[in-house]
């Protein structure tokens, strides 16, 4: 029974994984001859997989030398986000009439695409770098932002008398009390902001022209290498998996706390 | 000289309008007037929703009277404060901190001063007094529930409040823990003489552990009936407690005062004529 089971779990996924790739071929083959096809993409891709780290050129990297470029710079990004939205985050859950004032404001800023700031930060800082930065930042940071408010929020009260009997200084039921009950909130923002960073590196990159896989993907469109964009495309897609599943393994562990 | 005293304290709420109930004014307590000598334990015995929680919140400063004042030796009291230590309902243990850091939390908060060591020294005898030793560096959430409570007991106990504030601890538990838990409680009192103000639903847990028993009357607009002494030596065991006359007409009068309401001093009570 138990080994059936098993099984299944490989199978199952397995038979997904292949019937995409039918897909895949179908339309190659039937709909839009210009995208190639999975071997296709296979054979003129390999180089980039086979010898990951190879470098001929800025724009010609092996596939995990511009994942790291990309890693990096969503990581600088994403700690940007958190710096300033786990702070800011606490101040609206702490104080309702900042809540009153600010709520509007962060509603209004959330929904806009990473499209459209981007280009406010290249009129703000006029270097490509700093703006996509900017970019990441601005659009991931929503998240954390709004879980940390409603952690705080719903920090329990029998856990604040405890504070207010010790007459705890300010700092002290800041560190001992709001933060320890407001971390599983924290990193569940944290996690939805990560993954929101590595969904906005990509028209970031696109834009400015960095090199990673953004940058690749838009430069090999430019030279009419086509599977080299489903390369970038299905790195993306695996390293946006693994960052997610990583972030849950860090999120379950203070969940448990 | 009393170290508590309540004149007159009266407390309401506002309810707001929910569904078909009206909204307005809820008196919860009304003109509670209570002396408190130093050394004594004094339980407050009342039935649920007659407003027992709220006159423990309102001695420990968590919710403010409407009405009448509380003095603590003779200060009114501003707030809460570890001067009046609460062991609640619910422990209340900081589940991210183990046993010893919820207690150490306590005494650093109180003895800040102190040396180090000095705070660790305290923090384990408390713990130790309580029977949990070999509990120290577990979380509340690996411990069953009379052991957090002996967790919260021992934090209560480190503050080292001048009135320790009981509010209904033993309630969640199951009858035999809570019995193996008053015991317990009956024998660190009888070892630290803790001046304690003790709410509780439980008459055979009043008489033994109480010096002095009140009622409280059905709410809403409770208040207090007279006050019912038990005299037994401490710390009392409940064998010995279950043949003693002076117990069974505390228990007597107890359950007649709940049951009557009574707020006024009963037939018999000496009445003294200016």
């Amino acid at each position: 029974m138990e080994k059936r089971f098993d099984s299944a779990a490989v199978i199952l996924p397995l038979l997904g994984i292949g019937l995409m790739l039918f897909i895949w071929t179908a339309i190659s083959l039937k709909v839009a001859p210009d995208l190639p096809s999975p071997l296709k993409t296979w054979q003129e891709s390999k180089q980039y997989i086979l010898d990951p780290f190879f470098k001929d050129g800025e724009m010609n990297q092996g596939i995990l030398r511009f994942a790291f470029l990309s890693l990096v710079r969503v990581a600088k990004g994403f700690t940007l986000a958190i710096a300033i939205g786990t702070p800011l985050g606490f101040l609206l859950g702490l104080s309702p009439k900042f809540n009153q004032g600010f709520d509007p404001v962060i509603q209004v800023l959330r929904p806009i695409s990473p499209l459209a700031w981007l280009p406010l930060g290249l009129v703000i800082f006029k270097q490509s770098e700093p703006a996509a930065l900017f970019t990441i930042a601005i659009c991931a940071m929503w998240p954390t932002v709004i879980n940390t408010a409603m952690g705080v929020r719903s920090i329990g009260t029998e856990y604040l008398n405890v504070g207010r009997v010790l007459k705890l200084s300010p700092m002290k039921t800041l560190t001992k009390i709001m933060i320890p009950a407001t971390l599983p909130y924290m990193f569940t923002g944290y996690r939805l902001s990560l993954g929101m960073a590595w969904l906005v590196i990509v028209a970031a990159e696109m834009l400015t022209g960095s090199p990673g896989l953004g940058g690749f993907l838009w430069q090999e469109y430019n030279s009419l290498v086509y599977s080299h964009i489903l390369l970038s495309v299905l790195a993306i897609g695996l390293i946006g998996f693994a960052l997610d599943r990583l972030m849950g393994v860090v999120e379950r562990r203070f969940k448990t706390a | 000289m009393a170290i508590l005293e309540l004149n007159g304290v009266g407390k309401s709420f506002v309810r707001s309008s929910r569904g078909k109930l009206p909204g307005g004014k809820v008196e919860v307590l009304r003109d509670i007037n209570l002396s408190i000598r130093e050394n004594e334990f004094v339980c407050i015995v009342g039935r649920s929703g007659s407003g027992k929680s709220t006159l423990i919140s309102l001695i420990a400063g968590l919710i403010e009277a409407d009405s009448g004042s509380i003095l603590l030796e003779g200060q009114p009291i501003k707030g809460p404060g570890p001067d009046r230590g609460v062991i609640f309902q619910n422990y209340s243990l900081l589940p991210w901190l183990n046993v010893f850091e919820n207690v150490y939390l306590a005494v650093d908060a109180v003895a800040g001063k102190l040396s180090d060591s000095d705070k660790r020294q305290r923090t384990e005898h408390y713990i130790n007094l309580v029977n949990l030793g070999a509990a120290m560096t577990k979380l509340p959430r690996e411990l069953s529930g009379g052991m957090r409570q002996r967790v919260a007991v021992a934090r209560g106990l480190a503050m080292d409040p001048k009135v320790l504030l009981l509010d209904e601890p033993f309630s969640a538990l199951d009858a035999l823990t809570r019995g193996t838990l008053q015991e317990e409680l009956a024998r660190i009192w009888s070892e630290t003489r803790k001046t304690v103000v003790m709410i509780t639903n439980d008459i055979d847990e009043a008489i033994l552990l109480a010096d002095t028993i009140y009622t409280l009357t059905p709410g809403p607009g409770a208040t207090l009936g007279p006050a019912i002494a038990v005299d037994a030596v401490h710390p009392r065991g409940r064998l010995q407690l279950s043949g003693l006359a002076s117990c069974q007409k505390a228990r007597r009068e107890t359950l007649r005062n709940l049951t009557t309401g009574a707020s006024r001093p009963v037939a018999g009570a000496t009445v003294v004529i200016h």
